[in-house]
């Protein structure tokens, strides 16, 4: 058994930017006070999830138990391996992302800014709650808030193609949030807890197999909005008409990804590796992911706007972290959880490099896009390392994670599984190199000249996110030792087992 | 100290209220209206001291003028009754207070019959929870229908045909209920409700009794506004003044719904043993049936308060469907939901008002943006208790609907739990069509036809604070919500569950 430490940090961590709404809401007149709060709360929050660290890494989980809220079920959270590494990448990158959304709302003149940031702050402490959430109601209850708290960021811009995107998202949306409210109502007359548990709550149990693969499916179609599985994805493009910042945090790491992190939880938490094994469930699960991964990528290839192209690219690379579950073997998990940091780290470089050029130049489709890194030579490197990374290639830190998850398909004995990854490798490289081509290798038009790089406010995250990449990708357990995290966390699910036993990356 | 006459005073002091109302108003009407104010504060405050008591002691019972039941009449609080009165006489205290201006602004110089009517109206509702004859509550339903007619009758012009209509119907079914009183009264010889439940409990239920128990659901049905038999609910609520509407909609049907949760559940036994009515499968099916008709009528209408008017209905429904599943998860989401509903629809109908008092209308289609503007924490207000008609949490209405859910789940009577669901996405339809205009600009309107500034223009205080209170309320209520059942429903589960 796992031993547990009291504490309210977890608490702190999905509060603080709670608390910042007030005060946000408070100071709408003054802008730099606003967005002093935002940053404040952004670096409160890191610094929290950060002193939460020492202890998970010493195996140890932090818990917070509030009041119940439904007899014998608490509003409970418990930073453990797994939820450590989903609040690390989220925190984190939201100092980021909130230094690059002041550059970018005052540089395009957006409206309704204190709405903005008031948003996002409560969208954070619902990721936060996700990722912490020890039980299935509170992971649910965070799980909606995210879906509402994200509405007025998608219909931001308040045109006509605003609002019918964000009509769409909150059908996907809300739908998915009542088939998740039937699963986790039904998980808890099967089993009478909602409490995750590595290895599974539903684990020792013996059911009827076709309940089973019914309560997987609800489960799966409710994170699954969320995480873009097709055929549930068509919102994610959609949103896209959504601020760039917005896109960057939310529709490439923190909204998707706690999709992604449900889906996570419910594999290794919820039903546990062995009970999908002998249920073929697996197999479902492998199966949409890996179609998800190819359809996605080769529709991306077609896509010339390029916030829809890197939409796409985000449906298809979450997917790999599902296809990583799929697999139900060590490397598999630990290759999906990396893969959640990797791709959080390098697509967020790419949305804020379309956001800076959109700024900058107002350019929003890929064939405008000629000579323009001869005009923002730092932003469009960074570009490359993103690109680079997603396509697979060393040293950038999605080379790692995939690398990990292609030993998993092996060690599966999944082939098929394997193949789509390099395929999609292969697809990643032709429709996010040419970009890259693009914008060194071809002469601009004249009205590039007399532009230089966006403002240092958004130039300076896009480079440290690009940073980010390559450090983590050539040291995994920099920083915040992720790496050890991501094992820690994959002891857990699978106690027999020792990854990466032949040498890991 | 805490007696059972505290069961007595509280209709007592509501229909003394409405006696005092005209003596004090004849000149000002205002006056009246403070005496309305402080009948209904005391009758919240005895109703809290009822509930404290009888979560103290168990239950209370007055014997009615010393004569022993079943020849006298008994007043009985339990903790069903006791609950169902602190939410009668809360809301009904919160409508009084926002009475005043309301009244004012849409039906000038009629404050204080006014509020005489709403203290006799209550005096109805709490009577009826509070008795424990079944005649007794059927003069306290006439009490508080003859005055509902009245109180409805004066609002929009064709408020007088809505209320004839309510009349017809309402007549309709207390005859029902009557006639079912008297099959009853036949076979079974008493009316009081223990002497019935122990009588039921021993006795196989004869085909009178049967036809009567029948008569006794359709009629309680009606009042309720159970689909099909709803069809006088819209126009009264639509066209009644908002002060009415805000009354009577928020506690008015539920409390027909505690006579179907007394007769069914307590007298007849959870078992509904040999009766050979499926009247409880009747009720959760209807109430299925009302919630889907309810939901897809309220997106379709463009009045405000006709479009919540359907959503009484459908939220009806759901307390029908935690009735009809007979198991204690569903009895729990049921009253549950009669407190959140109330809650909800008073808060909702509190604010139409305000927005009728300030813009003259509650079209959907004319809210602009400048309406949160204007009205911040109407707007706010308004949008929380939509949030928790949706069923979101961690606001009040997702929890009935959980443990709604998990009763359905638990019976694995998958049709309900469809329902339940589908209708959340209905809710957040028609509801996310309100907000969408409340907080958005209107794509398609000419940058020099919007508003460039938009004065603050809030509803009055007396109008606004229990709105804001009721929504901040559901917070309170959804994260508390372990304690409500625990505490308070469980005790009051019918044996046998």
């Amino acid at each position: 058994m796992e031993e547990s430490v009291s504490s309210a940090l977890p608490l702190f961590a999905v509060g603080v930017s709670l608390a910042a709404v007030p005060l946000i809401l408070w100071s709408r007149g003054r802008p730099n006070l606003r967005e002093f709060w935002t940053l404040a709360a952004a670096f409160a929050k890191a610094l929290i999830v950060l002193a939460l660290l020492p202890e998970v890494l010493a195996g140890r989980t932090v818990e917070c138990r509030l009041l119940e809220i439904s007899p014998e079920i608490a509003l409970h959270l418990k930073a453990d391996p797994v939820g450590m590494v989903f609040a690390l990448v989220s925190s984190s990158l939201w100092i980021l992302t909130s230094f690059y959304s002041i550059g970018y709302v005052r540089g395009a003149g957006e409206k309704s800014q204190t709405r903005y940031f008031a948003s996002f702050a409560v969208c954070l402490s619902a990721t936060l709650g996700i990722a912490f959430s020890a039980n299935l109601l509170t992971f649910l209850i965070f799980y909606e808030i995210l879906s509402i708290a994200t509405y007025p960021l998608v219909i931001h811009k308040e045109t006509a193609e605003a609002l019918r995107s964000g009509r769409q998202y909150l059908v996907y949306a809300l739908s998915a949030g009542v088939v998740l409210i039937a699963a986790v109502a039904w998980t808890y007359n099967l089993s009478g807890t909602l409490d995750f548990r590595p290895g599974g709550l539903l684990a020792d149990r013996a059911f009827e197999a076709a309940d089973l693969r019914v309560l997987f499916l609800l489960f799966i179609a409710g994170v699954g909005v969320k995480a873009g599985i097709m055929p549930l994805q068509s919102w994610l493009p959609a949103a896209m008409v959504a601020p760039t910042p917005v896109s960057a945090l939310l529709h490439a790491v923190a909204v998707v990804k706690s999709g992604v992190f449900g889906v996570i939880r419910v594999v290794g938490f919820v039903f546990g590796p062995s009970l999908m094994k002998t249920h073929g469930l697996d197999a479902i699960l492998a199966a949409f992911a890996g179609a998800t991964i190819l359809f996605a990528s080769l529709i991306a290839l077609r896509q010339d706007n390029l916030k829809i192209r890197l939409a796409y690219s985000t449906i298809g690379h979450l997917s790999y972290i599902v296809l990583g579950m799929a697999m139900l073997v060590p490397e598999a998990f630990s290759g999906g959880l990396l893969h959640l940091a990797a791709h959080a780290t390098t697509k967020i470089a790419l949305f804020f490099c379309a956001g800076a050029i959109y700024v900058n130049l107002h350019k929003t489709e890929v064939s405008q896009l000629n000579g323009i890194g001869r005009v923002m030579p730092w932003t469009m490197s960074a570009f490359a390392v993103g690109a680079m990374g997603l396509s697979g290639l060393p040293p950038v830190n999605a080379f790692f994670s995939k690398y990990a998850l292609c030993l998993g398909t092996v060690e599966a004995g999944r082939l098929p599984a394997l193949a789509v990854l390099l395929m999609s490798g292969l697809l990643n490289a032709a429709y996010l190199l040419p970009i890259v081509h693009r914008a060194f290798f071809r002469h601009g038009g004249r009205e590039l000249e007399g532009h230089g790089e966006a403002s240092a406010w958004m130039v300076v995250p896009l480079c440290v996110a690009a940073a980010l990449s390559l450090l983590l990708g050539f040291r995994p357990n920099a920083l915040v030792h992720l790496f050890d995290l991501v094992l820690l966390g994959t002891r857990a699910v699978f106690p027999e087992s020792v990854p990466f036993a032949g040498g890991g990356p | 100290m805490i007696g059972p006459q505290i069961c007595m005073l509280i209709p007592v002091v509501y229909l003394f209220g409405a006696l005092l109302v005209p003596l004090i108003g004849w000149r000002r009407g205002a006056a009246g209206w403070g005496m309305a104010l402080a009948a209904a504060a005391g009758a919240f405050f005895f109703s809290l001291g009822g509930l404290a008591g009888v979560l103290q002691r168990g239950s209370l019972s007055y014997h009615l003028g010393g004569w022993m039941p079943p020849i006298g009449i008994e007043f009985v609080m339990d903790p069903l009754s006791a609950f169902l009165e602190v939410v009668i006489t809360g809301i009904g205290l919160l409508a009084v207070v926002y009475t005043r201006r309301s009244v004012e602004h849409e039906i000038p110089d009629r404050l204080m019959p006014f509020s005489s009517l709403a203290l006799l109206v209550l005096t109805g509702l709490s009577g009826m929870v509070i008795t424990g004859d079944l005649f007794n509550l059927y003069v306290f339903l006439e009490i508080s229908a003859l005055a509902g007619y009245a109180l409805i009758a004066v609002g929009e012009r064709p408020a007088s045909y809505a209320a004839f209509r309510y009349l017809g119907m309402g007549t309709v079914g207390a005859s029902f209920y009557l006639l079912g009183l008297a099959f009853l009264y036949m076979t079974l010889g008493t009316l009081n409700m223990a002497d019935l439940s122990r009588m039921l409990a021993v006795t196989d239920v004869s085909a009178t009794v049967a036809v009567g128990l029948l008569l006794l659901f359709m009629g309680a049905a009606l009042k309720m506004a159970l689909f099909p038999m709803h069809g006088w609910l819209p126009d009264a609520y639509t066209h009644a003044s908002s002060a009415a509407t805000a009354l009577i909609a928020p506690i008015g049907t539920k409390v027909a719904g505690y006579i179907l949760i007394r007769v069914l559940l307590y007298l007849l036994g959870a078992g509904e043993k040999g009766s050979g009515l499926p009247l409880l499968s009747l009720l959760a099916y209807l109430g299925a049936a009302a919630v889907i008709y309810g939901s897809i009528l309220a997106v379709c209408q463009s009045e405000l308060k006709r479009m919540l008017a359907y959503s009484s209905i459908a939220q009806v429904g759901y307390i029908a469907i935690g009735v009809g599943l007979n198991s204690a998860l569903g009895f729990t989401g049921a009253v549950l939901h009669i407190l959140n509903h109330a809650c909800m629809k008073a808060s909702l109908f509190f604010v139409s008002g305000g927005l009728r008092l300030r813009l003259g209308h509650s079209r959907i289609p004319r809210f602009t943006n400048a309406l949160r503007r204007a009205m911040p924490w109407s707007s706010a207000a308004f949008a929380l208790a939509a949030l928790s008609m949706i069923g979101l949490p961690p606001t009040a209405g997702f929890f009935s609907k959980w443990y709604l859910a998990l009763g359905a789940i638990e019976q694995s009577r998958w049709l309900f739990l469809g329902v339940l669901l589908f209708s959340s996405l209905l809710n957040a339809v028609y509801f996310f069509r309100v907000l969408e205009r409340m907080y958005l600009d209107r794509p398609g309107i000419e940058p020099a036809e919007r508003p460039t500034s938009v004065a603050r223009h809030e509803a009055p205080p007396a109008m606004l604070l229990p709105a804001v209170a009721l929504s901040s309320a559901l917070l309170v209520i959804g994260l508390g919500n372990t304690w409500i059942v625990d505490r308070l429903i469980g005790p009051m589960i019918p044996g046998g569950m």
